[in-house]
């Protein structure tokens, strides 16, 4: 038998419009209850100080300037892809495809430092290699583009099966550039010329990377806000009908943007191969490609917002395999505690949109 | 219901809103748009729950916390955008989410829906597919479900929206054998002549808070339109005699498909004249939107078909078919267009009003970057001129009620500053008010020399304000008369008989 009166445990109303400090004091919680969370879940699980725990994640990702160096270098190979993801995210199309196109410009790059390291000198090969890796992934992008807008293919599986063709042909190259001979690797390429290799920047063999992904960071910001492209993708994003109605070439803007998206992450590719592990394999993207896609939407496209999250990102895995080899762990801690992490910065999300009331609170006055 | 208040973030829906549901009467419930009607009944049938206040059935203090809760108090309603599922049948749907811990036994289920129409007068197949529907066995099936679950108190809300004056009559004749029955009915309306024709009492609405209730038979259009607005206006539309007419659309032979191959519009052969309002009726689905979509080069349209165009101030005179709305625009054609689909055609929902404003415009201009000042100038001024009310100038216009987004959309499109405007349906689900502001503006241009085209639905305002009447029927152009002269009767006529034509 029902009660005749009751009040629900828990109500939800929309929210107005909340405050920047307070939504990113909302965001700032959550992350700290996530610690706390982690905390008891490892101490439970493997019986270990979670301070400590957690102190050795830090130092894994800061301990030592080499080690920032990585933590950064990750950062910004990290936030690249992102940035290629988010118009193609904000025009609402699925590209899983980072992957196939980070892989395209990785070769084209290494292509580029076999055959012409000897003959062409370092910042003209550079620049030859940041065109031909921006076109490979962009071609890799129009692809699906040209598709979807022609044929209105499903962009999600159609990237998706991009990034298997991509990792097929990165084998077939990977043989074919084996060095040494029957390691199945290719090695690093140019170890002893450097050839096509980012140079040093005020001591530091990274700043290249940084300056690259910072400049691609404002200038997406530029171009998603403010710019006329910008404005397209927004709408077509939105409404096809509205786009159509507005008089915006529907098809074009598609085509164009899955072709800017693959030559971002293109840079991406030749990022990684040039300025990080001056090799080319299979896994150069690294799953990277998927990860930038949390990376894009929960900054909501915004470039800056970016940073911050692919560090986060890149701080937890830096940690995470910290911990795992200090404590004789294995990866799938980490990988527990990444996930508490963002499922609680996903869900604070929900908090700053809605209200939660509990039975029996007072109501505010108005 | 005592004092019920509702606060959706600051917007206050529902302020200490009293209001008693008899047993066995039809109750109106009447207000502008964003006057709370809706979220009144939600509360009522457990979608949303009052910030506070009580709600009594039977004189026994209830709390519906959830749709369920309103099925087990017998209360049940009828959504305006249906809540059905395409793919399954109609008493698939009906059974949907009942629960019962037995084996779906379809035939009985069938047979007490059969048993339900037969009570009331309703035609329902139990095994034909939703998609399969017409807008009105969708709503008919609706009606079902909640009956089906044995609902005293039904709440329909804006019902004939949808609907023909045929279906809207058949769907009062159903209503007034609930009643007969012992059925009490809420049914949301913004139409003053179904109000007076279908309900015992009026219940208004105005800004949230419950201005009283009447009985219909004590009152009059002009005092519940003074009730709802709070202060008196006129109910005559303005019609200014048209001046310097001067062809500016040539349509001829106008043929368009659907995707399936159908002909949505055929021959169909007119001309707009500047300075003068074309209405265009129709039964809904007679080919209004295709007719609209085609001359903004929206719809593709078959060979042998003509539109001549002549601007304002020109002699020049293009031809629109066969063209989109890209190489449109290009052509320097300036046709303005208030699409029925406001937030998914005319407007990007997401946008802010700056960032709406110049959605067809953004691409004026040699930067590669938009031009911010002059839509944010445009929107102040859109505002402020049309009255619109929003939450703030950078605040999605999704957000906004249906009434100012409109005034959004025919702001920007009459800035425009065009020499053809189309609106299709520019008043539905508007409240009085804003209907008024409309027309006002749709006068205003036909002034300036612009010619208007307006589709509407409204037999009454068609013939208040139109100077001549386009009548479709089935794709087809049945009569093109003279708004002054004409009957309600005749136009009624033309709208579902063809082979007028020639005595038009």
């Amino acid at each position: 038998m029902k009660k005749e009166s009751r009040e629900p445990l828990v109500r939800i109303s929309k929210r107005g419009v909340m405050s920047r400090g307070k939504a990113w004091g909302i965001r700032l919680v959550a992350v700290a209850l996530s610690l706390i969370v982690c905390a008891f879940i490892i101490f439970a699980i493997v019986k270990l100080n979670p301070l400590k725990v957690y102190g050795a994640m830090f130092e894994g990702a800061f301990g030592t300037s080499k080690r920032i160096w990585v933590t950064v270098r990750d950062t910004m190979m990290l936030l690249c892809i992102a940035i290629g993801l988010a118009p193609a995210f904000k025009m609402k199309f699925w590209n899983i495809g980072a992957e196939g196109q980070i892989l395209m410009g990785g070769i084209v790059s290494a292509a580029c430092m076999i055959y012409l390291g000897k003959t062409v000198s370092t910042i003209p090969l550079l620049v030859i290699m940041l065109i031909g890796s921006m076109m490979a992934g962009g071609i890799w992008g129009l692809i699906p583009g040209l598709f979807k807008a022609k044929w209105n293919t499903n962009e999600t599986l159609f990237t998706l099966m991009m990034n298997y063709i991509a990792i097929q042909i990165t084998s077939f190259f990977v043989a074919k550039w084996e060095n040494p001979f029957g390691s199945n690797t290719v090695g690093i390429i140019n170890s002893r010329t450097q050839a096509g290799w980012f140079p040093p920047i005020f001591g530091q063999a990274y700043t290249l990377n940084v300056i690259i992904v910072m400049l691609l960071v404002v200038g997406m910001y530029l171009y998603l806000n403010y710019s006329k492209q910008g404005y397209e993708i927004a709408v077509v994003g939105e409404s096809e009908n509205t786009a159509r109605y507005a008089a915006i070439n529907v098809k074009k803007v598609i085509i164009r943007t899955m072709a800017i998206s693959g030559a971002l992450c293109g840079i991406a590719g030749f990022i990684a191969v040039a300025g990080a592990s001056h090799t080319i394999s299979t896994s150069t993207a690294g799953g990277q490609g998927f990860t930038a896609i949390i990376v894009c939407w929960l900054s909501k496209f915004n470039s800056f917002i970016m940073i911050l999250i692919s560090a986060l990102l890149v701080f937890f895995e830096k940690g995470a395999i910290e911990i795992a080899s200090r404590y004789n762990l294995n990866d799938y801690v980490s990988s527990m505690i990444t996930g508490i992490i963002l499922f609680f910065i996903l869900g604070s999300e929900f908090f700053i949109n809605y209200k939660v009331k509990f039975r029996g609170s007072k109501e505010e006055a108005k | 219901m005592v004092n019920i208040t509702k606060t959706f973030g600051s917007l206050v829906a529902n302020n200490k809103v009293c209001l008693d549901i008899h047993k066995g009467e039809i109750l109106s419930l009447l207000g502008e748009n964003g006057s709370g009607k809706t979220t009144l009944m939600n509360m009522l049938s457990g979608i949303y729950l009052p910030d506070s206040g009580q709600i009594f059935v039977d004189g026994k203090e209830v709390s519906i916390t959830s749709p369920r809760d309103a099925f087990n108090l017998r209360i049940g309603m009828i959504h305006q955008h249906f809540k059905l599922v395409p793919v399954l049948t109609a008493a698939e749907n009906i059974i949907l989410g009942l629960n019962e811990n037995r084996l779906v036994d379809l035939k009985s289920v069938a047979a007490r829906i059969k048993e339900i129409c037969d009570r009331y007068g309703f035609v329902v197949e139990p095994y034909k597919k939703v998609y399969d529907m017409s807008v009105s066995e969708k709503q008919t099936l609706e009606i079902v479900k909640v009956l089906y679950r044995g609902a005293d108190i039904l709440i329909l809300d804006e019902p004939t929206a949808v609907l023909t004056p045929q279906e809207t009559d058949r769907l009062f004749a159903v209503m007034r054998n609930m009643k007969a029955d012992g059925k009490s009915i809420v049914i949301i309306t913004h139409k003053l002549h179904e109000v007076m024709a279908i309900s015992d009492r009026v219940a208004v609405l105005r800004k949230g808070q419950y201005i009283g209730d009447i009985a219909t038979a004590e009152t009059n259009p002009q005092q519940l339109t003074d009730m709802m607005v709070g202060h008196a206006v006129t109910l005559n539309i303005d019609r200014p005699e048209p001046e310097n007419l001067r062809e500016c659309l040539v349509v001829k032979d106008l043929t368009v498909l659907d995707v399936d191959g159908v002909k949505k519009l055929d021959k169909v052969s007119f001309t707009a004249y500047g300075g003068e309002i074309l209405g265009v009726a129709g039964i809904s689905g007679s080919g209004q939107k295709e007719l609209l979509e085609a001359i903004a080069g929206l719809q593709i349209v078959e060979p042998g078909s003509s539109m001549l165009y002549t601007a304002m101030d020109s002699e020049e005179t293009v031809e629109l078919a066969g063209r989109n709305s890209m190489d449109i625009k290009k052509m320097g054609v300036r046709s303005a267009f208030v699409p029925e689909d406001r937030l998914g055609m005319g407007l990007v929902g997401s946008m802010s009003i700056p960032d709406n404003m110049m959605l067809r415009t953004y691409g004026n201009g040699k930067s590669i970057f938009t031009d911010r000042k002059t839509p944010r100038g445009m929107a102040e001024k859109v505002v402020e001129e049309l009255q619109v009310m929003t939450p703030g100038m950078n605040a999605p216009v999704r957000r906004m009620s249906g009434g100012n987004i409109q005034k959004v959309l025919v702001g920007r499109e009459i800035a425009a500053d065009p020499s053809l405007l189309m609106t299709a349906y520019a008043v539905r689900g508007l409240d009085i008010n804003t209907s008024y502001t409309i027309y006002h503006l749709l006068n205003e241009q036909k002034k300036h020399g612009v010619a208007v085209i307006y589709v509407g639905e409204d037999l009454d305002v068609l013939l208040e304000l139109c100077d001549r009447i386009l009548v479709l029927c089935a794709g087809k152009v049945s009569g093109i008369v003279d708004g002054r002269t004409i009957k309600k009767e005749e136009v009624g006529l033309l709208m579902t008989h063809l082979g007028q034509e020639e005595e038009a």
